[in-house]
């Protein structure tokens, strides 16, 4: 591990200033990421900033009825607040599908939207991998990818994004909010991962030296009939090969509106907007629900290793919105 | 800048303060091994996969090898030392002993103070993965077994000792909430 400098902001504009006065600096979250990648040498700052003691560790109501949700929450807090539980279930179930206990006490908002993949080329240091060193190649394409990506992928990198909170952030239409030395931002979450084109080693459209503040959650009264599912090789403490937050609002048997969001599939959450678009004023059955799996499928590209996901995300989309209108009905 | 990639720290181990100098670089889990000799807390993978190195962090269950020692001043760490309150053993070491919640032992430390913290998150109302309704007026789930393998699922066991560990922690609830 390369030698580094600790200091604890005290506030934000403590931590922009030391933030941007090293450009090697990081900050640090619960560190479950990033100690774990600076031990093998994959991330190499020169100073850690270490956000413990920032005011963003609450989650408050917003003006319009969405929350607000500080970058240092902790995920076992998130997944544990009573609002989050009522107004958006499938967030809460998504955090708690993630990690462990241990794991979920110590990793924070902010970290988590920002953890790295769990591609074994791009953790192992070894080998070929354009995302760790732009231009040396994907040694993934043509070795270990059974769980690599299947929609939006490009030659250069075919890695998935392996967080689950930002899954069902992605389904209900988050913003990430942020600060940097020049003042505020915010991006939604569909904008906040970008594209994977030829630069795969750019993840986010984060200005450089940009802390997030914070995560918004809009009013989405869809979202009290939401559910996560994510399937993975072992019961629990596991990543996903492959998951699905979903919300669904049913009257009169016709789908009024559908969220549907893909983990595991992209080099970001992936929000299955074709397949909403298919699904709504339909009736909400298994053929209607299939159907709309397909339209999003249809422009998936699998690998030789990972064509099971596709009929592992159709399965999910089926299995989840039967269960979500028979509980709309309720 | 050797100098500032070092620094001198306190920590808070069961009760007792600790100052030390320590490579910014140093774990918690090798400051309690190696500088404090509270070997009690393992390494298993060193990687946050095992659950071995699991302490209490201001209460909290965390894994030590993913801590940084430096960001761990001014939190209450509690190791297996501190788990006993004197020569009484805690209802949860208790329980592991007289149900064979072991094998080797090795894994037992991090399972004890995974344990303790399941209790906790539980009688606060935390849902879990298995839980079938996370919303609050579902009221907070019952300790089945399912509950206690999701929760305890941070924590593995080479020796495969997890069904006497599921009726520990189980026994162990039962007399904390009695
Ligand atoms: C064994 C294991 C199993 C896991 N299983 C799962 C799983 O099943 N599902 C899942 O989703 N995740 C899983 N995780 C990943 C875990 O969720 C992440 O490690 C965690 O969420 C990261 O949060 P952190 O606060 O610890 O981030 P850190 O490690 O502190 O930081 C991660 C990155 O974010 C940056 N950062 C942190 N906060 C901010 C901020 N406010 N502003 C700007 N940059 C910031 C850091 O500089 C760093 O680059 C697992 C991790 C481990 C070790
Ligand atoms: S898939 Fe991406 S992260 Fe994995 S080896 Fe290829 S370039 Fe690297
Ligand atoms: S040694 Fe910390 S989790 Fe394995
Ligand atoms: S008792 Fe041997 S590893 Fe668990």
């Amino acid at each position: 591990m390369r030698e580094f400098r600790y200091r604890r902001a005290a506030d934000v504009a403590d931590a922009l200033a030391l933030l941007e006065a090293e450009p090697e600096a990081r900050p640090l979250g619960g560190g479950t990421n990033l100690v774990d990648l600076m031990k093998t040498g994959i991330e190499r700052p020169a100073l850690l900033v270490d956000l413990r003691d920032l005011p963003l560790d609450r989650i408050t109501p917003t003006a319009d009825g969405g929350l607000r949700v500080g970058a240092t929450v902790t995920n076992s807090d998130l997944a544990a607040h009573p609002q989050v539980r009522l107004h958006f279930p499938a967030l809460a179930q998504a955090v708690l599908a993630g990690a462990s206990g241990q794991l979920r006490n110590m990793a924070t908002v902010g970290g988590n939207l920002l953890q790295r993949t769990r591609c074994g080329y791009f953790t192992g240091a070894a080998a070929p991998c354009n995302k760790r060193l732009p231009g040396s190649g994907c040694a993934a394409l043509t070795g270990e990818h059974h769980n690599h990506a299947v929609l939006g992928a490009s030659p250069h990198c075919v890695a998935v994004h392996p967080s689950d909170m930002a899954v069902a952030l992605a389904a209900f239409d988050a913003v990430v909010t942020y600060e940097t030395p020049g003042g505020p931002g915010e991006l939604p979450l569909a904008e906040f991962y970008l594209p994977v084109g030829s630069t795969p080693q750019l993840e986010t459209a984060l200005p450089p030296g940009a802390l997030i503040t914070g995560v918004v959650l809009p009013p989405a009264p869809v979202a009290a009939v939401s559910r996560y599912r994510k399937v993975r090789e072992r019961a629990s403490y596991a990543f996903a090969i492959g998951s699905l937050a979903a919300a669904l609002d049913v009257r009169d048997g016709i789908v009024r509106e559908v969220r549907l969001a893909f983990g595991a599939v992209a080099s970001r959450p992936w929000r299955a907007r074709q397949a909403e678009r298919a699904l709504t004023g339909q009736h909400a059955d298994a053929v209607a629900f299939a159907a709309a799996a397909d339209a999003e499928l249809a422009a998936a590209r699998p690998l030789p290793h990972n064509g099971y996901k596709l009929p592992l995300l159709r399965d999910l989309v089926v299995g989840v919105l039967t269960e979500l209108a028979e509980e709309a009905a309720r | 800048m050797t100098a500032s990639t070092s620094g001198v720290i306190t920590l808070h181990v069961n009760g007792e303060p600790h100052t030390l100098t320590v490579d910014h670089r140093t774990t918690l889990l090798d400051a309690l091994r190696e500088r404090l000799g509270l070997t009690g807390t393992k390494k298993g993978c060193d990687q946050g996969q095992c659950g071995a190195c699991t302490v209490l962090l201001d209460g909290r269950r965390a894994v030590a090898c993913l801590q940084l020692a430096v960001a761990a001043e001014d939190r209450a760490i509690t190791t297996i030392e501190g788990v006993a309150d004197g020569g009484r053993l805690h209802p949860v070491q208790q329980a592991f002993i007289e149900l064979d919640g072991y094998q080797c032992g090795y894994c037992t430390p991090g399972q004890i103070c995974s344990a303790l913290g399941v209790l906790d998150e539980h009688a606060a109302g935390w849902p879990s993965a298995v839980t079938a309704d996370v919303r609050p007026e579902a009221g907070p789930p019952a300790l089945t077994d399912d509950e206690i393998r999701e929760r305890m699922s941070g924590n593995l066991c080479r020796c495969g000792a997890y069904t006497a560990i599921v009726r520990a922690v189980a026994q162990a609830a039962k007399v904390v909430s009695a």
